[in-house]
């Protein structure tokens, strides 16, 4: 193992990420998954601190991923949503945190629409902040459970073809994975209709397409996102069924991946959109895998990032 | 070069001896005298939204700038869209201003795009242009009878060119950082369009449309051809737009966040060409203040805005002498009687007759801004903690020293 450890505070991102800190984290989430197995599924890695959920946006795979993540962890954790905090009645968001800090908190998850606000709050805040999802930003957990998946089932991702298809523009998702993808050796084409795949995004070193047999052709991994704004239909492209016709993965489709690829999708998932029904449910589809390893990667990083060493992590192990 | 003035107005004849034992001599050793600055877009906030900046503050930062003139923008609150609401401005300036402040008026009734605003009474209120600016008429039968109904007056028309449509939730420019960031991108051609469109209405009424902080390198190239064939179209760049691009947004920070956005290195250098060839017609700051409090938050949600009065002829100088060779004097020119032109105010020249509006500033020193030492209310500058080049040393509006560089 190497002598590495975690120095960063927060986790805002993927992008400023060395492969070093991603192999601590791989290595720390693959640590935790073992424990999720057993009988007792409890470590007390954070017993008596206290982890809050700050979720400004909708959400339920991430929201209670963490929320698992932090009580499997033995921290005592509490999940504030837009609804429920002060910002309803006009305070900002740098007084919500500083009260929530002041409450005592010892890490905190954001998950909110505006790019950036994870950083913003990082800076203000003298304790960790991860980024549950900042809008069309990063959404860093999302990415590290993703490729832990992929790794489990294709070993070194370095030089295997993922493809990421759908809207691509206004995904958080996207962006994570194009950054961790990539520093993991990873060839990725991003694929979809134009208007959701501009061919901006070759500047962050990815492949893009909008011709869709080409994009799934030998492809080790394909990676779908939900169609995700009802206005993009009016602006984006002509309608779902447009859509589906033209990107929607069916079975034709998904057999000029490789025969052993997988598929994956973040969810929430539109059965019938851009994924044919039986497909997910199929046995390619790593689907409720990536939410299952969602709690083991979300566990790693609440405990790399309250200061726990890979000293504890061994010593669970060895338990 | 000496210089004499009395009772307010530049003189350059008459220097008798006597004259000079009694006069007050400024010794302006190793600096430079220019003509005063003249700014033709700022936004003093008065009435309104006078926590961000007042007629009083204002002022005081463009003296601190080196600006002697200045044009501020009618989307106060409520917005100058009648005379009242201009007298009250106009006796805020007679008040309170330390150097001359000229009002506009607005295009529309409270910038709605939707009815035209009473722009005769404006008129007569002493407006030197009128403008919805940080708002922009999309209606284009509107804009048509504004600018045909306001050039009966001699009044340029300014515009703040955006398409609405393309810009809905837009916070910068759509391009790889846009991207990259995951912001909402603002695409130039929303720029470009509306461009277009002035300058067609240009053409068809004969009016003259002043184009506001130009941003995109595109528009530039239509300007230019719009000039050639004669149009009365003018531009103005701002110094932000010359000096910096749309990669100063990698840390979400909000002092680079201003409408229209911050653009890409290309367009930056298509801007400093069309300055230098005259398709940009002068330099504007859009000095644009709020409060540290309303900038201190996420990206999305913080008002569009930076100052610049004070930053101005630093950036200028800065920017385009040493690596874009203009002269000393064409930098000058951009500053003075090329914006004054633009609203038809004598000012921005040092001669005979005219009012003493002076600056002196020393082009070689640097200093580093320091947000405390602002003299506005609001401190929303890019240049925060920045070493610049180019320090103004006196400013005099009518013979009056308005500004004295602190000696420490």
């Amino acid at each position: 193992m190497s002598t590495q450890t975690w120095t960063k505070k927060d986790l805002v991102g993927i992008e400023h990420l060395n492969r070093e800190e991603l192999e601590i984290i791989f290595r720390t989430t693959s640590a935790f998954k073992g424990t999720l197995t057993r009988n007792v599924k409890k470590v007390p890695a954070l017993r008596g601190k206290t982890v809050v959920n700050l979720f400004l946006e909708p959400s339920t795979r991430t929201r209670v991923a963490f929320e698992m993540a932090a009580k499997r962890l033995s921290a005592d954790v509490v999940t504030i949503t837009a609804s429920a905090s002060s910002l309803v009645k006009g305070e900002t968001l740098r007084d919500t945190a500083q009260n929530i800090r002041a409450l005592n908190a010892d890490l905190l998850v954001l998950r909110h629409s505006a790019p950036g606000s994870a950083a913003y709050l990082a800076r203000i805040l003298d304790i960790p902040v991860i980024n549950g999802g900042d809008g069309a930003h990063e959404h860093p957990t999302q990415a590290l459970l993703d490729c832990f998946t992929m790794r489990e089932h294709l070993g070194d991702l370095t030089g295997k073809k993922v493809t990421i298809l759908g809207d691509i523009l206004f995904s958080r998702v996207a962006r994570s994975n194009i950054w961790l993808l990539g520093k993991l050796g990873a060839k990725v084409t991003v694929a979809g209709p134009s208007t959701l795949v501009p061919d901006t995004f070759t500047h962050m070193g990815v492949t893009v397409s909008h011709n869709l047999p080409e994009a799934l052709a030998d492809a080790d991994a394909v990676m779908l996102l939900r169609i995700q704004h009802e206005r993009q239909t009016a602006t984006h492209f002509p309608s779902l069924g447009e859509y589906t016709g033209m990107f929607g993965l069916n079975q034709a489709r998904a057999a000029l991946l490789k025969p052993e690829a997988i598929i994956m999708h973040p969810g929430p998932i539109n059965r019938g959109v851009e994924i044919d029904s039986n497909l997910a449910d199929s046995s390619r589809s790593v689907i409720l895998e990536q939410v299952t390893n969602g709690i083991a990667t979300r566990m790693a990083v609440l405990y790399l990032c309250s200061g726990g060493g890979p000293d504890l992590i061994s010593k669970q192990e060895s338990k | 070069m000496a210089y004499l003035y009395a009772n307010g107005c530049l003189l350059f004849s008459g220097l008798r001896d006597d004259f000079i034992k009694h006069a007050r001599v400024i010794d302006a050793k190793g600096l430079v005298v220019a003509p005063g600055l003249v700014d033709p877009h700022v936004h003093f906030r008065e009435p309104g939204q006078t926590h961000k900046e007042t007629i009083k503050t204002g002022s005081q930062a463009a003296a601190a700038g080196g600006f002697t003139t200045v044009v501020c923008m009618p989307n106060t609150s409520p917005p100058a869209d009648n005379a009242g609401t201009i007298q009250f401005i106009q006796d805020a300036i007679r008040r309170d201003a330390i150097v001359n402040v000229y009002p506009t008026g607005t295009i529309t009734v409270g910038m709605q795009g939707e009815k035209l605003a009473p722009i005769g009474s404006l008129k007569n209120t002493g407006v030197v242009a009128i403008t919805d600016d940080g708002l922009c008429v999309q209606n284009n039968q509107i804009m048509r009878r504004a600018v045909e109904y306001a050039a009966m007056f001699d009044l340029p028309v300014m515009d703040h060119c955006q398409d609405y449509a393309l810009t809905e939730g837009a916070v910068m420019n759509e391009g790889v950082w846009s991207l990259r960031l995951g912001l909402r991108g603002w695409p130039a051609a929303a720029e470009d369009i509306i461009v277009s469109r002035d300058v067609t209405l240009s053409t068809h009424t004969g009016a003259h449309i002043h184009l506001q902080h130009i941003s995109s390198g595109y528009a530039v190239d239509i300007i230019r051809r719009a000039k050639s064939r004669g149009v009365r179209i003018t531009a103005e760049a701002s110094p932000h737009h010359i000096s910096l691009t749309d990669a100063c947004l990698a840390g979400y920070d909000t002092n680079f966040k201003m409408n229209p956005p911050l653009r890409t290195e290309e367009d930056r250098l298509i801007l400093i060409e069309g300055l230098r060839d005259g398709t940009l017609d002068c330099i504007a700051t859009d000095h644009a203040p709020h409060t540290d409090y309303e900038k201190d938050c996420e990206f999305d949600y913080a008002p569009n805005g930076i100052i610049g009065l004070e930053t101005s002829l630093a950036v200028s100088l800065q920017t385009l002498i040493p690596s874009q060779g203009f002269s000393l004097s064409e930098v000058i020119a951009l500053l003075t009687h090329k914006p004054a032109a633009l609203v038809n105010l004598p000012k921005g020249t040092l001669s005979p007759g005219r009012d003493a509006d002076v600056v002196l500033f020393d082009p070689e020193e640097s200093w580093t801004v320091d947000p405390k030492k602002l003299h506005g209310k609001s401190i929303n500058c890019p240049w925060n903690h920045c070493n610049l080049k180019g320090r103004v040393h006196q400013t005099l509006v009518s013979g009056q020293v308005v500004y004295q560089k602190d000696q420490s």
